[in-house]
């Protein structure tokens, strides 16, 4: 899916960039200025923040083991499947039934290869079954493997209390009941579970429209529509927008949503490097002055497909650059704040909040309730003709049942929790803690010498770990020894040579459990020799005084 | 000896260059030159490039319209004044204000306001919270998805079943989870909307077949086989799928399956209207379904079902293991309704008559499909008024590949007493007299 070799860095001053003296499109980034921009709109507007986003490139002979890992399984796949095919050893996988195997195979047999001999190994990492709600703490359920993962079995065992950096739990509102969701209780008991019909039939709840209004509040747009799964938002609304003749430039990282969205709409689809602006740019003039290949005709509409947070990256968008090149050529912008709304900005409303920037300029807003609202389902949002047209036209609307109740009440609660509608401050103090902890953790995982991916703000946090046998190793050692819960991600939802851990920063995670897991990542780097950053700073404790952490608003 | 020999022939070169002619010098130094002024001058570019300057380029991107993001939508639009229903969209329905009989939601077993159901579903609700906050990949698999998973998987007589958390996802994602370009797909006009999306997004060769005609599906697969033979190295890698619908929402019809396969590879259902619940699951052989665990898109990038509905879920599958008899008692139903329809004037009854939800059609219709609809809404919107809520079937128009005929779905329930559907049949007879005279 990703390019290798796609990493790009944001400085501080826009015309100052470090190249590598090996040509690498890898920069290396350390603190650098203040940015002081203005927008191109003619409207001031300065902002002291310091962007600090780093991409650093492994050293060597990291990069050439891992190659040769992946070499050397390979070459031993090839090898197990040779015996497999010859009898000598046995073939635990579900085969074709005996009638149709004279069918064309229904797999492709190299499809398969990296599944049966590399995922295979180690698939013991992922799928991991839990019992509890996905809180700060969790439940998993035990289970062993008896033939190397080709199947499991359940020792009935539950580890209690796993320290979760595996879910996405931004504000800490996925947690099991308590009083404050006595709410959903009432909804559930009066309005059940289904709803059995469509938006445009019978399924528009009274609920749904409450829930639409309160979005719409919460983003400061005018209006907003809800759907039931946030994958399907995206697939099922980009076609709604643009069709044949319409441009979009997408981002080279975006999720496999956006992507399928863009693909079902029969646009042209042309992918730009990831945030760099530059590229982006080139694009957009091209576009403009050439029009569509060949026949020259203008095109219909441009639409820029961006995320607000990439989760695998731990990057946010570049958004008053792109805001800027929007309005030069007129192009429309499209925003995926899935991982980036609740979590991102000083009131938790995303990235146009983190910059400082008024939400009415961006054409666009979707977004989706899994993350940061506990919940499930997506919304888009923007102008109300934007919203009136997707009513009708969306795919969604009229073919996919509407949003059950009391799923629709949690995130009704959850909104009103974090608006502070509900009395308190609770919700803004959980937006600040989760900044609070995001930064703490991302500068204390520095320090010790990992290699971490992204923006300082961003409570995504990827650490690098390359090789393969690592990414195995490091996930059944904080599970089994440290009894911490972490996701580990490899090819191909990223590029080959760049394996990740990806950690996420809850706001209910308490300094406590911080520290655990950073100690436990210092003893398992320590282990396991992850520790391959070249900028190792020294520990400075004055930065752990919380008060230095207060954000600028 | 071998610099010996060099060297005398470089001596021999010295002396040649000496003998030779101005002319033949000069010429040569000329073409010297030209070779290095070759090597070293930029490649001849296309002519079009270089013909635009920098402020033509600026005036260009001045001048540039983009077509507005969204065309505006007429105030008018049935789509956005719809029904808000307050209150479960149960057996008694309020819809607008107005306390109706429910015959529009597809609550097959009147599974939507069943107090087991939601005691299991807050059961659920109690221990897990409400949300799961990841894919299955990453912890967001929860014991009840593997129960639900296993019961699912035995109601269905399959080896194994996968769940969705959104019932218009699962075939649109399991479609391309098996057929890519190239493969060709067989499958019946009247496929719903999920099922084309699926299509559209696995970019495969799609013949359609006239709806519920084995005969017409036999001529393609057999003209496909001429094709084969033709280029058997192309037919060796190139999977053939077939498509059908069990009960097509579109038609109210039954596919004849018993002529078409002797076994099924691959089972998908929606668990968003009997089952009361949100979501799909598709079943099948292990060998089949295990695939999807790794390349069902929506399964493997989005969030997993929130545990309270797979919980309600598998208590209505209690309940439908329970009492087997309420599926006789909605075919009665069903029965009933279907032959008390009969002989209205202006409407004709389209599906099986033990299909619970059917379309009532215009028996002649106007030129313009507009026209059509108009009139059916009436119909509707009078029933409304006298506390029956019925529906027409919502299609985008632009989309389909081939658009049903605009109509008005009817559904049955077991909920629905038999009083009711006669009153029910009674009404619609009523109104369409008055409606389309």
């Amino acid at each position: 899916m990703a390019n290798p070799g796609g990493g790009t860095v944001c400085n501080g001053k826009l015309h100052n960039h470090k190249k590598q003296s090996n040509g690498s499109q890898r920069r290396n980034c350390t603190k650098n200025g203040i940015v002081k921009e203005a927008q191109q709109n003619g409207k001031p507007h300065f902002y002291d923040k310091l962007i600090v986003e780093s991409f650093e490139e492994a050293p060597l002979h990291v990069v050439v083991f891992t190659y040769m890992a992946y070499g050397i399984g390979t070459l031993f796949g090839y090898l197990r499947d040779f015996l497999r095919n010859w009898g000598i050893e046995k073939c635990n996988a579900a085969v074709e039934r005996k009638e149709q195997k004279d069918f064309v195979p229904l797999y492709q047999d190299f499809e398969n290869f990296y599944t049966r001999n590399l995922y295979m190994r180690i698939r013991d990492n992922w799928n991991r079954p839990i019992c509890s709600a996905p809180g700060p703490l969790f439940d998993v359920m035990e289970r062993v493997s008896d033939d190397y993962n080709w199947t499991f079995r359940f020792t009935g065992r539950i580890i209690k209390d796993v320290i979760n950096m595996g879910s996405y739990n931004f504000l800490g509102l996925a947690d099991k009941y308590d009083e404050s969701m006595k709410t959903i209780k009432d909804v559930l008991e009066v309005y059940g579970t289904g709803v059995a019909s469509t938006r445009h039939e019978m399924g528009t709840l009274d609920k749904h429209k409450e829930l639409e209004d309160l979005v719409a509040k919460f983003l400061n747009v005018e209006a907003a529509m809800v759907f039931g799964m946030g994958f399907a938002t995206n697939s099922m609304n980009i076609p709604a927008l643009v069709g044949k003749g319409c441009l979009i430039l997408s981002d080279e990282l975006n999720h496999t949503s956006l992507v399928l969205g863009a693909r079902l709409s029969g646009a042209t689809i042309r992918v730009f490097k990831h945030n760099n602006t530059q590229s982006l740019e080139k694009l957009l003039r091209d576009a403009v002055i050439y029009g569509q290949p060949r026949t020259r005709r203008a095109w219909k509409k441009i639409l820029i497909l961006v995320e607000g947070t990439y989760s695998m990256e731990g990057s946010i968008v570049h958004l008053p650059q792109i805001l800027a090149l929007k309005k030069k050529y007129k192009a429309y912008l499209y925003i995926d704040e899935a991982h980036s709304i609740g979590a991102v900005g000083p009131t938790g409303r995303g990235v146009t909040e983190f910059f400082g920037l008024d939400p009415h300029e961006v054409d666009v807003l979707m977004g989706t309730f899994t993350k940061s609202f506990g919940a499930s389902g997506g919304y888009i949002a923007g102008r109300k003709d934007l919203v009136d047209y997707l009513r009708v036209h969306s795919h969604s609307a009229v073919y996919a049942t509407s949003m059950s109740p009391p799923i629709a009440e949690q995130i009704i609660r959850s909104l009103k929790f974090i608006m502070g509608l509900d009395g308190t401050t609770q919700g803004l103090q959980r937006v600040q803690q989760l900044a609070k902890n995001t930064r703490y953790f991302r500068q204390r995982l520095q320090e010790m010498g990992f290699i971490i991916y992204g923006n300082e703000n961003a409570s995504v946090v990827p650490l690098l770990l390359y090789m393969p046998g690592k990414v195995a190793a490091f996930a059944r050692h904080m599970l089994q020894e440290k009894k911490i819960g972490v996701v580990v991600v490899g090819f191909p939802a990223t590029p080959l040579a760049e394996a990740r851990a990806r950690f996420c920063v809850s706001a209910s995670h308490t300094r406590e459990m911080l520290d655990t897991v950073l100690e436990a990542l210092d003893e398992t780097g320590d282990l396991l020799r992850l520790k391959y950053s070249r900028h190792k700073k020294s520990a400075r404790p004055e930065l752990y005084d919380e008060t230095s952490f207060e954000l600028e608003d | 000896m071998a610099t010996a020999t060099e060297q005398w022939v470089l001596v021999e070169m010295v002396q040649a260059l000496y003998e030779a002619p101005a002319y033949h010098l000069i010429l040569e130094g000329i073409l010297i030159l030209w070779i290095i002024r070759l090597l070293f001058s930029k490649t001849y570019k296309l002519q079009e490039r270089s013909d635009l300057t920098v402020k033509e380029k600026e005036e260009l991107i001045e001048e540039w319209q983009p077509e507005p993001l969204v065309p505006p939508v007429p105030k008018d639009h049935p789509a956005l004044n719809y029904n808000i229903v307050s209150g479960p969209p149960s057996h008694k329905i309020v819809v607008n204000g107005k306390e109706c009989i429910n015959f529009a939601s597809f609550n097959f077993l009147g599974l939507l306001d069943n107090p087991r159901v939601k005691a299991a579903a807050l059961a659920s609700l109690k221990k897990y919270g409400v949300g799961t906050c990841g894919p299955r990949g990453f912890y967001g698999t929860f014991d009840v998805h593997l129960d639900l998973e296993d019961r699912l998987a035995k109601f269905m007589k399959t080896e194994e079943a996968i769940i969705y958390s959104y019932g218009f996802a699962t075939i649109a994602s399991a479609i391309p989870a098996y057929s890519k370009r190239g493969d060709i797909v067989f499958v019946d006009r009247a496929a719903c909307f999920a099922i084309q999306k699926g299509l559209q997004a696995s970019r495969s060769d799609i013949k359609l077949f006239k709806h519920n005609d084995m005969a017409d599906l036999e001529r393609l697969l057999k003209e496909q086989e001429i094709e084969d033979q033709k280029n058997p190295r192309k037919a060796r890698v190139t999977r053939r799928f077939i498509v059908v619908e069990g009960l097509y929402m579109n038609t109210g019809t039954i596919c004849p399956l018993p002529e078409l396969i002797d076994d099924i590879d691959l089972i998908s259902a929606n668990m968003e209207n009997a089952l009361a619940s949100i979501g799909g699951f598709c079943c099948g052989r292990s060998f089949v379904i295990d695939h999807q665990r790794l390349s069902g898109q929506g399964y493997c990038f989005s969030a997993s079902l929130p545990p309270l509905l797979a919980a309600a879920a598998i208590e209505a599958l209690n309940i439908m293991e329970e009492n087997p008899g309420i599926f006789a008692v909605l075919k009665e139903k069903c029965r009933q309704i279907h032959k008390a329809l009969q002989g209205i004037s202006g409407l004709k009854v389209v599906g099986e008559s033990f299909s619970p939800a059917f379309h009532l059609q215009l028996e002649e219709s106007t030129r313009s499909r507009e026209q059509d609809v108009r009139l059916l809404q009436e119909i509707v919107d009078q029933c409304m008024n006298k506390n029956i809520a019925l529906t027409q079937a919502r299609y985008l128009e632009k989309e389909e590949k081939c658009l049903p005929p605009p109509s008005i779905r009817v559904v049955v329930t077991v909920e629905q007493t038999e009083e009711e559907l006669e009153r029910a049949a009674s009404t619609i007879k009523e109104v369409a007299q008055v409606v389309l005279l």
